[in-house]
């Protein structure tokens, strides 16, 4: 049986298609996904993100056991307060999820990891540094709730006692009470995503749609990530690719030498050899739409699609596909037995609510 | 809750047929099917002049989230397309049975409209 999120009825009360995601049911859409996508881009749309697992580590082996687990290095957060994107890996380099690491004020440390790798995440988590001393939670008593766009800010700010967001750096979060705020989300805009406890999600959900804040379904938050260049997990990446295959070499630390992360000895290794394959941005003529495992023909060889959407912003498809390493510039995407030019770009293909500047030049 | 004009036949993949005074028959997706497939991004036509075959997939009908086929009600060739959905293929999600329609043939046989389902077992049938 699939679950519930807190929000579930306020879902339902406000016309969303219910689908099943990742055990979880949730909106797909309100009333039009292109309408919800272009609110995150010129103004502010809200998500119900309840379904994506917080686990919260304690004690004094917190960091030893985060430096072997993160391809990141967990020793970039300073201090207390702020935020590092990370993948985490398995001894063969395959990513088996992707995550962010927050440093809180107690110095413990919390993770936001995949609905979908939940079981599998907290199984290799305790696996591998259950025996350390350091306790593993699971916060299922936590809602969550990502608000995005250039109005976001200013939205959340009206609400009393959260004019210090106004200030906050982006990766960085602070508390308010029982309440968690990060400058970070997955759509390429400004905005947070707010952690609080179930019994209060309700509330501020409606608080957040009277202050304006348009609700948003799972499509958008597709779209608005793909447009912006940031992975899905299970799609773009898996256990059989590296991060350095992944558009997501920046991610991972290898400095410094000494620190032994799990998986460093196979990405060195695919280093020195040099990498095959790489993840790319795709744009296509206006027409059909290149979905995911559509193949990739280049000079050096086939590629794969491996996230694909029409972009509301650029108004044509869209997609990501792992491409051979040396491929570039114009390309063919088979698409129901045709195929069709596509154009190799650099990710990501929206900035500041447009098209990135030079996206389809050279 | 779905509209669906009495004068159209509909056939269970969703797609409607209305009989013009010309003896030709129109094609186009019911209100049901557009709302299930949500914004549509890209219409492919038949070709002018192509042989279609009821329960053929002749047209694609693609969203933000899938692309579907479309499958010929009616048996017969191709005569006329709706162009204007190239550049406004949301056309179909605002006016499904109206400015919507994506194409119409010359049946071979009128008779196969009968086969159809009219608006009444339509609506049963997506009520299941």
């Amino acid at each position: 049986m699939s679950r519930q999120t807190p929000l579930f009825q306020a879902h339902k009360a406000s016309g969303g298609r219910i689908v099943e995601f990742a055990g979880w049911q949730l909106p797909i859409q309100y009333v039009s996904l292109i309408e919800e996508h272009h609110a995150v881009r010129k103004a502010a749309g809200m998500f119900d993100v309840s379904h994506m697992t917080v686990v919260d580590l304690d004690g004094p082996d917190c960091v030893a056991a985060l430096s072997r687990l993160l391809a990141n290095n967990v020793a970039k957060l300073t201090e207390s307060g702020r935020a590092l994107y990370s993948t985490m890996l398995n001894e063969q380099g395959g990513i088996i999820d992707d995550l962010i690491c927050y440093r809180m004020p107690n110095d413990g440390y919390r993770l936001v990891v995949n609905a979908a790798t939940r079981q599998k995440d907290l199984a290799w988590i305790q696996q591998q540094v259950g025996g350390m001393d350091l306790s593993i939670n699971e916060r299922e008593d936590l809602a969550m709730i990502a608000l995005q766009g250039p109005e976001a800010a200013a939205i959340l700010t009206a609400i009393s006692g959260l004019e210090a967001f106004e200030s906050l750096r982006p990766f960085r979060f602070m508390m308010h009470g029982d309440w968690f705020i990060a400058r970070t989300g997955y759509t390429g805009e400004d905005g947070c995503e707010i952690i609080l406890p179930n019994d209060q999600a309700v509330a501020l959900w409606q608080q957040l749609i009277d202050q304006g804040a348009t609700p948003c379904g799972l499509g958008a938050r597709d779209s608005l990530r793909l447009e912006a260049g940031l992975n899905l997990y299970g799609q773009d990446m898996t256990t059989e690719t590296s991060p350095l295959e992944s558009n997501l070499a920046w991610t991972v630390a290898f400095d410094p030498q000494a620190r032994d992360f799990i998986g460093r000895a196979a990405l060195e290794q695919q280093r020195a050899e040099g990498l095959q394959m790489k993840l790319v941005g795709l744009v296509l003529e206006a027409g059909g739409i290149a979905r995911s495992g559509a193949r990739v023909l280049t000079p050096h060889g086939d590629g794969h699609v491996t996230s694909g959407a029409f972009s509301p912003t650029l108004e044509r498809p869209i997609a990501m596909a792992r491409i051979p390493f040396k491929a570039d510039g114009d390309v063919q995407v088979e698409l129901r037995g045709k195929t069709r030019p596509a154009r190799v770009v650099q990710l990501p293909f929206v900035r500041n609510g447009s098209m990135r500047d030079g996206l389809l030049d050279g | 809750m779905s509209d669906i004009p009495t004068e159209f036949r509909y056939a269970d993949s969703h797609e409607w047929a209305e009989a013009l005074e010309d003896g030709t028959v129109r094609v186009g997706i019911s209100d049901h099917a557009q709302e299930q497939l949500g914004d549509l991004v890209f219409i492919e036509l038949p070709e002018e002049g192509a042989v279609v075959a009821k329960g053929e997939a002749c047209s694609v009908v693609e969203s933000v989230k899938a692309a579907s086929d479309v499958y010929s009600p009616i048996s017969g060739e191709v005569v006329s397309l709706n162009d204007a959905l190239e550049d406004a293929p949301e056309t179909v999600n605002n006016d499904p049975y109206g400015d919507g329609w994506l194409y119409s043939v010359k049946p071979n046989d009128p008779a196969e409209l009968d086969e159809l389902m009219d608006a009444e077992a339509y609506a049963e049938h997506i009520d299941d």
